[in-house]
């Protein structure tokens, strides 16, 4: 009774040894907001990429991909049973994205992924991330005539209501081309030229035919700039055959580069004003550059919107491969909050990629895939289930690597795994530095209290209720060390975006960027486990520093003690 | 202690018992009678009534190698009922006397026994114990705990003999046997102060109350008066005196001061670390 009265006393009247368990408090309050905002990112982090990525991934690295992907996907429905939840087909490629802005070409290196926008929404959150709400739904790569993203001021005008105008500015522009002159003057003027042409190929026909061909080449890329000669039909409406072809051998034959308006031609011409090319869905910051207004919103700043046409060069399916140009039409972008992939993912069809890479065979049909991605059943050992994937398709026989989504983003989780577990260790190491203050403290409060631990000897104390008082002075003020520290942290990780806002306009810095972080707010999450963990190990640290000032008060001689000056 | 309850004196207020204490002259005993002495002192009754006997104490202050010798054999018994007086100069060696009378501190060589019961060589925790039940102390300069306010000083042995839960079952027994006190001592107003808002003979007073709160049946006093002018002190031996005479404690007083010896029932007088001689009408003189 006397030890618990005595405490509490102390408690009271010595406010020193509080000082000194400021440091306690400090280190609490610090590990609670590190481990709640490192497990915020670690979780928002681990959310997105799980939603991005399926649970588990069949890839193979061979230029033409898996053949029968039906036959694979059987074998994995056979293998796992119930416990898939979807199975999709993929197609991906490296690729390069090119697309005027400002009258400049811009190249962008991509990822191109062919969906099959049907199933693809089974493995994985990505019609979440889409911005026009009825792609969220289900997509269909058609552009629409607007509603993307309303909330987003600086996207707008965007869909159909932006390429409209567009397309007419810039058939006006063409109509209307260089030197003031009309589109009928500017036609009678390529016809001279062209006429002109025609005389000296066949002059130059004498000579030899190599000359001729440099010509031809030079010529047509001059008039390319000014009559947009590019493939004018809707890739699923056309006939197969390649530009390539198309140009380099026919335009010798009826005269490159110039498009001489005939009826029949201009029923089949391709009109941006009304007609799009094959949807792709572009990861938003390929489309666009984060930054700020004048009054330090955080903006995108979009040079690409839905209604552009980009143009993406690609491998086909051939040995070597050669490129492959297609032209696309954006339809939405695409925003996952993950810079990684917000910057590299273009997501086009996997017909037209399957198409135009010839990984269809002619016999069956069948087009063939690069990857397989199956998303689990809730509850599903994602381990286990990779292991028995990688039983059935064993590496050596299959050439091809099952990977599980963790895998794919292994060293990015162990990164921040290991910088949360170093910065653990720092501070409970802080907190370690505070225990050796306590102990400190607890020794000259020892000194102080000699002639009351005389005082108590002399009344009939044991050596062990001695101890128990400063134990128990010990466990006390750690327990309020350890308390305001956790007060003190859920206080600072519940407003901390407050915080890092006043912060902000003390210092005129900013804490938290969202331009670099895709995070609007400092994500945070507490967990009650973490919580104990800190607090009980705080307070056991508080009680190992007042054992010794305890043995000390304990062994002390009750003659001497009382004697004491 | 296995025997402590048969040891309690009755609680303090009953004056009829007072005139059943023994007045039974003290008798002194000369070191070599002191191993004839053990064997009676055990079987059959002695002559006199002692509650508190030493035998041939010694204790020596150890620093490195050197030692410095303060009891060099000291015999010593303190009559039940009575006030005894430790007198001697300073560095005479009787606060360290009355330190082993107090189980503060253990004898190099001799032996002290309490009521026929050997206490010198009891373990630790027993002595604890002891002190806490059968024996009040105070000092000269009081020992009060500061942090505490007075009711809870006079509390504190109470609160240290009692277990939490023992305390709490019997806290109002016990609280009202300290404001008992209290009020014995004559600061019933002053409950709720702290030992520094007291004046000394508060201090004191409070102390003797503290001593008395688990019902001692011995009270070793280290020169009470000494911190005191000579009108508080005198209060304050008036106040043992009457302890002594209506309630029958047993009051062991170490002083410097003749004039409050003489007013004791006995005198043991040291010097050197050895006893001087006894001063009492009753009693013989020896001189080791």
């Amino acid at each position: 009774m006397y030890k618990l009265l005595l405490c509490l006393r102390y408690l009271r009247t010595r406010w020193i040894a509080l000082a000194s368990i400021v440091s306690v408090t400090l280190g609490v309050a610090t590990l609670i907001v590190v481990n709640s905002v490192m497990d915020g990112f670690t979780t928002q982090m681990k959310d997105r990429m799980h939603g991005i990525l399926s649970d588990i991934v069949l890839e193979t690295r061979s230029n033409t991909g898996i053949a029968q992907p039906n036959w694979y996907e059987e074998r994995i429905r056979n293998r796992l049973g119930d416990s898939v939840a979807g199975v999709t087909t993929v197609v991906t490629l490296p690729a390069m994205m090119t697309f005027q802005h400002n009258g400049n070409s811009h190249t962008q290196q991509i990822n191109l992924i062919g969906i099959d926008q049907k199933t693809y929404a089974s493995v994985s959150d990505f019609s979440k991330y889409l911005l026009h709400p009825e792609n969220r739904d289900q997509l269909d790569f058609i552009l629409k005539e607007g509603g993307y993203a309303p909330d987003r001021e600086r996207m707008q005008p965007a869909g159909w209501e932006y390429r409209r105008p567009i397309a007419r500015y810039r058939k006006l522009v063409n109509d209307r081309v260089r030197d003031g002159r009309t589109a009928e003057e500017e036609q009678a003027a390529e016809k001279s030229r062209y006429e002109a042409l025609q005389q000296q190929i066949q002059r130059e026909q004498l000579q030899s035919n190599t000359d001729s061909n440099t010509d031809v080449a030079e010529n047509q890329s001059t008039n390319a700039d000014s009559t947009d000669p590019s493939t004018p039909l809707e890739p699923s409406t056309q006939t197969d055959a390649t530009p390539q072809t198309d140009s380099s051998v026919a335009s010798l034959m009826a005269g490159p580069g110039i498009v001489i308006p005939n009826k029949a031609q201009q029923v089949n011409q391709f009109d941006p004003e009304k007609e799009q090319r094959t949807g792709i869905v572009l990861g938003i910051s390929l489309g666009s550059i984060r930054g700020r207004e004048p009054d330090g919103t955080v903006q995108d700043f979009f040079f690409l919107r839905p209604g552009d046409d980009v143009q993406v060069t690609f491998p086909n399916a051939g040995t070597p491969p050669r490129g492959i140009d297609e032209t696309f039409t954006v339809v939405d972008f695409y925003e996952s909050k993950m810079s990684e992939y917000d910057s590299t993912f273009a997501f086009v069809p996997i017909e037209k990629l399957q198409h135009s890479r010839g990984m269809i065979d002619p016999r069956s049909g069948i087009g063939a895939v690069t990857s397989i991605q199956i998303k689990l059943k809730p509850g599903v050992d994602l381990n286990t289930a990779r292991d028995a994937l990688r039983d059935e398709f064993p590496p050596t026989h299959e050439f091809v690597e099952v990977r599980s989504w963790q895998e794919t983003q292994g060293p990015l989780l162990a990164a921040v795994q290991l910088e949360t577990t170093i910065l653990n260790i720092l501070l409970f190491m802080i907190i370690a530095v505070a225990g050796f203050g306590i102990l400190a403290t607890f020794f000259m409060i020892v000194v102080e209290k000699t002639r009351d631990i005389g005082i108590l000897k002399s009344l009939g104390a044991t050596g062990t209720g001695i101890a128990t008082i400063f134990l128990g002075y010990g466990v006390l003020l750690g327990t309020v060390g350890a308390g305001v520290g956790l007060l003190c942290g859920l206080l600072f990780v519940w407003k901390i975006n407050d915080i890092a806002r006043v912060v902000e306009w003390i210092t005129g810095r900013e804490v938290f960027d969202p331009t670099v972080y895709y995070f609007d707010t400092i994500p945070t999450i507490i967990h009650p486990f973490m919580l104990c963990w800190v607090t009980l190990g705080a307070i056991l640290i508080a009680v190992l520093a007042s054992v010794l000032p305890s043995i000390r008060a304990a062994r002390m001689h009750p003659v001497e003690a009382l004697r004491y000056e | 202690m296995n025997n402590s309850d048969s040891l309690r004196h009755p609680p303090i207020p009953a004056p009829h018992m007072l005139d059943t204490k023994p007045t039974v002259p003290y008798r002194v005993v000369h070191p070599e009678e002191s191993e004839q002495r053990r064997t009676t002192h055990s079987g059959l009754p002695s002559v006199a009534n002692p509650m508190l006997t030493a035998t041939g104490l010694a204790k020596a202050y150890r620093k490195h190698q050197s030692s410095v010798p303060v009891l060099k054999g000291v015999d010593f018994s303190a009559e039940r009922g009575k006030v005894t007086a430790i007198i001697g100069q300073s560095g005479s060696g009787k606060s360290t006397l009355l330190h082993l009378l107090g189980t503060l501190d253990r004898p190099d060589e001799g032996e002290i026994a309490f009521d026929g019961q050997r206490i010198d060589c009891l373990p630790s925790r027993q002595r604890d114990q002891f002190r806490n039940n059968q024996l009040g102390m105070i000092f000269q300069f009081y020992h009060l705990l500061p942090e505490l306010t007075l009711l809870e000083n006079v509390l504190a042995p109470a609160m240290i003999g009692n277990g939490i839960l023992s305390y709490w079952r019997n806290r109002r027994q016990i609280v009202e046997r300290a404001k008992h006190l209290i009020e014995l001592v004559g600061l019933s107003h002053r409950m709720k102060h702290r030992p520094r808002e007291l004046s000394g003979g508060e201090m004191q007073r409070t102390a003797i109350a503290r001593a008395l709160v688990t019902n001692p049946s011995l009270l070793l006093a280290d020169e009470p008066t000494g911190n005191l002018d000579q009108e508080t002190g005198r209060t304050i031996l008036q106040l043992l005196r009457v302890l002594n005479r209506e309630h029958g404690l047993t009051i062991v007083m170490v002083t410097h001061d003749e004039s409050i010896a003489q007013q004791c029932d006995s005198i043991v007088r040291l010097k050197d670390g050895r006893v001087e001689r006894l001063a009492a009408p009753i009693l013989r003189t020896t001189s080791v």
